[in-house]
């Protein structure tokens, strides 16, 4: 169970941290909000109802509520659903696009239960890194590949991992053997994370036999990750 | 690169959902000693949207001020709501807005192009209401907030006041409803941008030509919709016309999103306290509850509420809708009773027009 403290916060506070709890929840559950006026809790409620779910409300002192959210798994359909809607991506209206799930493997990855921020419809990819360069940034070069190092090494530790990371151009240097980063990618291969090369940019270095994690892709499939994607970094 | 300021951070509460609830104001309000004079031809009594005092037979003045915390992030645009919202007393009376002073409570510590930029705002809405700025009064405050305070004149005769409706009057407001919601999505940041660009445009408008094209007509009963929203102020006139009012919720203008923010629980506080004032009167038959919610909810400088004689409503909503008022005229509903035991408010789907 989560709960959610949002005791001492003004109106839209608490309807804002229950939306964003909701989101982590990321499937069947509960949530326990903590709130400290009447407002709060009214507008908690009805933050739940609206997503599905089904909320009960108590008062536990003179200045203290508490609604337990339980998510069934009709409303955590709702809310993978509704999350390209209304999710932190809301305004550029990507959830509205259907990727093919087979071709770009959007749907493999909805079903193993990758949770991202603002996770859309199934056929939609969240997160979305795109190398293009075995280094971060303009200026020293070394200093460049040193920020990319760390730059793989930090997304290791993200709380909610990118669902694909797609390697290109320069990029592509980075996973294959003697990468100083293979490691990092291996971590978050694991974590359920897709790692994929453009198979042209290996052909071009000559390093296609070196590729050691993940799979190769090519064009057609690199343009459809990134127009399905609810964001995309490019370090 | 000077940091953008986000004027509504600084208020808990923003526009006339700052308001102090109508249960507590009444309260107040009953232990002042009463104030008579037979040239005041409307005090606080009757809970109207400014005063107005008779000077000559031809003459009379309103006096009215009305000044709160920030609404929206732009100061130029807070400015020209807080004026728009202030005037729009002086046009509730049915009044001409003549001269206005300004009401500043500003930090210290803020950038002072800011407060130039809210009083730009402020002197533009005078400007377009025909009115003079003269002058005003500022002070240091932690909380930034800002009003006017506003003489109009108005003929003794012909004073719009919020009692008077009677049986088969039709309700016609001049605004769409949903302002106090979607700026409650806007901090929330879950507000669209069309909804948050409408919910400006509305408030910005002023009540001017909404009033101006309601003099053509006759009149009723007339209130702008503001702090204790339609519900409120609807109850208000029931209340002191002693009638039975029928609101038809599917002819009611909303802004856009406001419905689906209220049902996600993007409603401030201000819309409960509403509620509570008119529990006791409103049947709200089986409309969905979000109905409610929308209904009470506090607007800022909201539109004009007419009550006027059935066989003129449908010129009048013509009349309206050819000045270009730039907001959408809602057919409300209309009066049932009037010399009504129990006044009351009810909600239906759709009230039948004779």
């Amino acid at each position: 169970m989560i709960t959610v403290n949002a005791m001492g916060d003004i109106c839209p506070i608490p309807v804002v941290k229950t939306k964003k709890a909701l989101t982590e929840l990321g499937g069947v559950g509960e949530i326990e909000v903590l709130v400290d006026n009447e407002t709060a809790m009214k507008n908690v409620t009805k933050m739940a109802r609206s997503s599905g779910a089904s909320a009960e409300t108590e008062q536990l002192g003179e200045k203290e509520y508490r609604v337990l959210i339980r998510v069934g798994e009709e409303a955590a359909e709702r809310l993978k659903r509704a999350g390209g809607k209304n999710g932190a991506g809301g305004k550029n209206g990507a959830g509205g696009k259907n990727g093919t799930g087979g071709q770009s493997g959007a749907g493999a990855n909805a079903e193993a239960g990758q949770v991202a921020s603002g996770e859309g419809c199934a056929t939609c990819v969240g997160t979305v890194v795109a190398v293009g360069s075995d280094r971060m940034g303009e200026g020293s070069e070394e200093l460049g590949h040193i920020l990319m190092k760390s730059f793989l090494f930090a997304l290791t530790q993200l709380d909610v991992l990118p669902d694909k990371i797609l390697f290109y151009n320069g990029g592509a240097r980075l996973t294959v053997r003697g990468s100083e980063s293979l490691e990092d990618l291996k971590t978050l291969e694991e974590q359920g994370v897709e790692i994929l090369t453009c198979g042209t940019c290996l052909d071009y270095y000559g390093i296609k036999e070196q590729l050691a994690i993940g799979s190769v892709t090519n064009m057609y499939s690199i343009v459809e990750t990134l127009q399905n994607a609810m964001s995309v970094i490019r370090p | 690169m000077q940091e953008k300021v986000r004027l509504t951070q600084f208020a808990k509460h923003g526009g006339c959902a700052a308001k102090i609830g109508p249960d507590t104001l009444s309260r107040l309000l009953e232990r002042l000693p009463g104030f008579e004079d037979e040239d005041l031809l409307v005090g606080f009594e009757t809970s109207d949207d400014a005063a107005v005092y008779r000077i000559t037979e031809e003459k009379a003045v309103i006096q009215t001020l009305d000044f709160f915390t920030p609404v929206v992030d732009d100061a130029y645009t807070f400015g020209q709501v807080a004026a728009a919202n202030a005037l729009s007393d002086v046009y509730a009376m049915g009044g001409e807005p003549k001269i206005a002073l300004n009401i500043v409570c500003f930090p210290e510590n803020l950038d002072a192009d800011i407060l130039g930029e809210i009083l730009r705002g402020g002197a533009d809405k005078v400007k377009e209401a025909g009115a003079v700025l003269v002058g005003g009064h500022s002070i240091q405050d932690d909380v930034p907030k800002y009003g006017l305070s506003v003489t109009g004149l108005v003929h003794p005769d012909r004073i719009y006041r919020n009692f008077g409706c009677r049986e088969g009057d039709v309700l016609l407001l001049t605004k769409q409803l949903g302002s106090g919601i979607v700026n409650t999505a806007v901090k929330a940041e879950m507000a669209s941008l069309e909804s948050e660009a409408e919910a400006i445009r509305v408030m910005t408008t002023l009540n001017r030509k909404a009033k101006e094209t309601a003099q053509k007509f006759t009149v009723h009963a007339c209130t702008d919709v503001t702090g204790f929203g339609l519900l409120g102020h609807c109850g208000e006139m029931a209340r002191a016309s002693r009638a039975v009012v029928k609101i038809g919720v599917d002819g009611i203008a909303l802004m856009q999103g406001a419905r689906e923010y209220a049902e996600m629980g993007l409603i401030p506080g201000g819309a409960y306290r509403n509620q509570r004032h008119v529990k006791d009167i409103l049947d709200a038959g089986d409309v969905e509850e979000v109905w409610v919610d929308l209904l009470s909810d506090p607007q800022t400088s909201g539109g004009l509420l007419f009550a006027v004689p059935e066989d003129e409503a449908k010129a009048m909503l013509q009349a309206l809708r050819r000045a270009g008022l730039g907001t959408e005229i809602s057919v409300v509903g209309r009066v049932a009773e009037s010399g009504a035991e129990n006044p009351g408010i009810r909600l239906r789907r759709k009230v039948e027009m004779r």
